[in-house]
């Protein structure tokens, strides 16, 4: 077990290598520092001794294979450098994933149980009404925008019926009411493709051998569905629930930024507004790190809820 | 000639799809093989209905992509205005601009100003629109007169219906299967809502105004086409790099697999719109360089399209890849393809005759389920400063503009509204149309192994 870990360490490595690569060459070869110099400073009237500056100060100005050391390279210490605004992104980063935890965790949670629940529903009243009119709002959540969710949640529950703030950030339990909002919308866009989803999942299973065997013993429908289906559903729900657990860590781009909340989806989507490279590139490693170790931790989660699967 | 034709980019990629649609199509047609997939997809109402919503859709997009600068009066000069030909069937829509907001159907500004009376004497209130309402002598007419024009289109849209159910027999017979008349019924309900529209419109906003006075019902209708470019080009990328690469990773194994494995783990690991920001921010960049490349701004936001395309497709072709992969590693070890190694087939011949076809079902459902996530893509990367060019209009840009006017009192809902209803027709249309391809396509429903 502890080899099968330490050897699937070990190809992340070249996953993490190729990323850097990509990100270096986006980065510095696509366009040369000289450019985006002249982004950052704007482009009309831009002398060149302020790009020369520019460059000195962002540590553009020495060869490439010195850029690419010591930029791409000491991301894997995580050594990320300054922010255009001069802030260390190592702190930033530190600080911001806590605000993004505390919206993106009970998203995941509740969603899921949410997403689960109503799916079993449906796989329980399965061919008749109620299932096909569960799967037609399914199909018509899924077609809204997240964008619709936010704007509309927004100015429901706060605007009309003023329930909570419309966004901003406190610290301690104080933060609970400006995230109250943010974390339903989070759960209701999910609904839509969740929930279709799993159902899909649930009559997957339904239609194997054992669940036949059940109904032939004689066991109520209920029992079937909960004590013999979600327990095998459970395989592929936890496998495919796992992989998104570290990226948890990064947050969400959208709600963040609309709600106000200081955490790592708002600094990603300013530092592209704001064309900070050096932010951007350090997000891409640490997304790139989190959907590895996701990886990683699904493989294991298998031998975890599956007896048969063994890792060697 | 009163206009010269103005060729963009994106113009002729999507005519070369119609195009190659239209083909595919007529190669179907000759061979029941084919065509019994799609047969099986269009005896289902869900796809038929569906695909008369989607065939209006790609009427307004087409025919934004007829491009062409007019002649301007007096004098051999071309405007260096590029107009399409949907511009010109709305040109009144187009060209009867207010001054600022204006509610749907309103005849009144959203906004109180200085107003002279004729006497002189001066006083705040809300000022009549320039071309809402116009045509009305007495403004509490208003209400009456929209009645009568929306009577009057609905009026007429129930006689051209009636014509069509009648005039649906001859099909009926020619294609029993096909339920002709869901179809004539959702193309009699498109015509109970477009035509008032269409009446109304001549004077009134029905949608309303936007900031600049700009008419939201003619926005919302052209930025139809670049939801159709970015949910279509795309697939150009998409595609080769997803097939080519999906099948010979599954095909030959080895060290040929796991490259192409690496390649799309890698790419993958990568959060996807970060990826994109990345790409675009540099792409931005590489514009700002080359400003002699582009002679119009049309041309300039036309290659951002194009290249927010690409960018695109490079990055959700690996879903695709894995899929045929999976696949073909399992055609790969049948009886056929073996006996054809036997033969000393080649492997060039093995692909092209024996996989490829036989992975088709899987890159079609493919294709057809990313339409709609690409739609809603747009609007996303839109909001994040990374989709289309800012002066295009789209989805995404509408929504862009009109939620910071979310704060004003009472509230500007129209744009925002236009542009989600529009795109909720459209992408939950994409959505039961993919629905009904997946059914018809996927040989496990067939045979009725998995639960639909």
């Amino acid at each position: 077990m502890l080899a099968y870990i330490i050897r699937r360490m070990l190809y992340a490595i070249p996953i993490l290598i190729g990323v850097n690569l990509i990100t270096f060459l986006l980065f510095f070869v696509v366009n040369t520092p000289d450019d985006m110099a002249r982004m950052q400073l704007g482009n009309k009237r831009v002398t060149p001794e302020a790009i020369e500056k520019w460059k000195v100060d962002h540590g553009y100005d020495k060869p490439m294979t010195t850029i690419f050391y010591e930029k791409s390279v000491k991301l894997f210490v995580f050594e990320f450098g300054a922010a255009e605004d001069g802030r260390d992104i190592a702190n930033e980063i530190a600080t911001r994933m806590w605000p993004s935890l505390a919206l993106a965790v009970p998203v995941f949670l509740v969603g899921l149980a949410v997403n689960i629940t109503f799916a079993m529903f449906m796989a329980f009243f399965r061919a008749t009404y109620l299932d096909f009119w569960g799967v037609v709002m399914c199909v018509a959540m899924m077609s809204i925008s997240t964008l619709f969710y936010i704007i509309g949640g927004q100015y429901v529950a706060s605007k009309v019926w003023h329930l909570v703030p419309i966004s901003g950030f406190d610290s301690g339990l104080e933060a609970a009411k400006f995230l109250v909002l943010p974390a339903v919308i989070g759960v209701v866009a999910g609904i839509g493709s969740g929930g279709r989803w799993y159902r899909t999942l649930f009559l997957e299973e339904m239609s194997r051998d054992y669940v036949r065997t059940a109904r032939a013993k004689g066991l109520a429908e209920s029992a079937v569905l909960f004590r013999h289906v979600l327990k095998n559903a459970m395989i592929p729900i936890l496998t495919g629930a796992v992989v998104v657990i570290p990226l948890l860590f990064m947050g969400s781009l959208l709600s963040e930024s609309f709600f106000g909340i200081p955490g790592l989806g708002s600094y990603t989507i300013d530092a592209i507004q704001a064309q900070d490279f050096a932010v951007v590139r350090s997000m891409v490693f640490i997304g790139s790190l989190l959907y590895i170790a996701g990886l990683l931790l699904t493989d294991l989660s298998y031998t975890v809820v599956d007896p048969r699967i063994k890792l060697e | 000639m009163p206009f010269a034709p103005y060729i963009l980019a994106t113009d002729v990629l999507l005519w070369l799809l119609v195009g190659a649609v239209a083909f595919y199509g007529w190669y179907c047609r000759r061979r029941p093989h084919l065509a019994a997939p799609w047969k099986r997809v269009f005896q289902s109402k869900a796809a038929l209905i569906t695909s008369v919503v989607l065939v209006c859709y790609a009427a307004a997009g087409l025919s934004d992509s007829l491009h062409f600068r007019p002649k301007l009066p007096g004098g051999n000069a071309y405007s260096p205005e590029v107009l399409s030909v949907l511009d010109l069937a709305l040109a009144g829509l187009r060209e009867r601009r207010e001054k600022t907001y204006s509610a749907p159907l309103a005849t009144r500004l959203y906004a109180k100003e200085q107003i002279e009376a004729p006497d002189g004497k001066l006083s705040r209130e809300f000022p009549r629109l320039r071309h809402g309402g116009a045509h009305l002598a007495d403004e509490a007419a208003a209400m009456s007169d929209i009645l009568t024009k929306a009577l009057a289109g609905l009026a007429i849209a129930g006689f051209v219906s009636v014509g069509m159910f009648l005039g649906i027999a001859p099909l009926r017979r020619r294609w029993p299967d096909v339920p002709w008349r869901a179809a004539v019924a959702t193309l009699a309900a498109i015509l109970m809502l477009a035509l008032p529209v269409a009446l109304l419109a001549q004077g009134y906003h029905v949608l309303g105004t936007d900031k600049v006075g700009q008419d939201v019902l003619y926005q919302a209708l052209k930025s139809i086409r670049v939801s159709l470019v970015i949910g279509t080009l795309t697939t150009l990328v998409l595609l080769p790099l997803g097939i080519a690469l999906g099948v010979m990773a599954g095909y030959f194994r080895g060290w040929i697999d796991d490259t192409i494995q690496y390649l799309y783990t890698t790419l993958n690991s990568i959060p996807g719109v970060l990826l994109i920001a990345a790409c675009v921010l540099m792409m931005q960049v590489f514009v700002d360089r080359h400003p002699e490349w582009f002679d119009t701004a049309a041309q300039r936001a036309d290659f951002r399209l194009l290249v927010l395309c690409a960018v695109l497709g490079l990055t959700s072709w690996t879903g695709l890849a894995r899929l045929l992969r999976g696949e073909a590693l399992k055609l790969s070890q049948l009886e056929y393809i073996q006996a054809a190694h036997a033969f000393g087939v080649s492997d060039a011949r093995i692909l092209g005759r024996h996989i490829l076809p036989n992975v088709a079902h899987i890159v079609i459902i493919t294709l057809v389920m990313d339409f709609s996530g690409l739609v809603l893509a747009e609007a996303v990367l839109s909001y994040v400063g990374v989709g289309v060019d800012p002066a295009t209009t789209s989805f995404g840009t509408m929504i862009n503009a009109a939620r910071l006017e979310m704060g004003r009192e009472p509230i500007v809902w129209w744009s925002l509204a236009a542009a989600f209803a529009f795109m909720f027709v459209l992408v939950l249309a994409a959505n039961l149309l993919a629905d009904a391809v997946r059914d018809g396509f996927d040989p496990r429903v067939r045979v009725g192994t998995v639960p639909v």
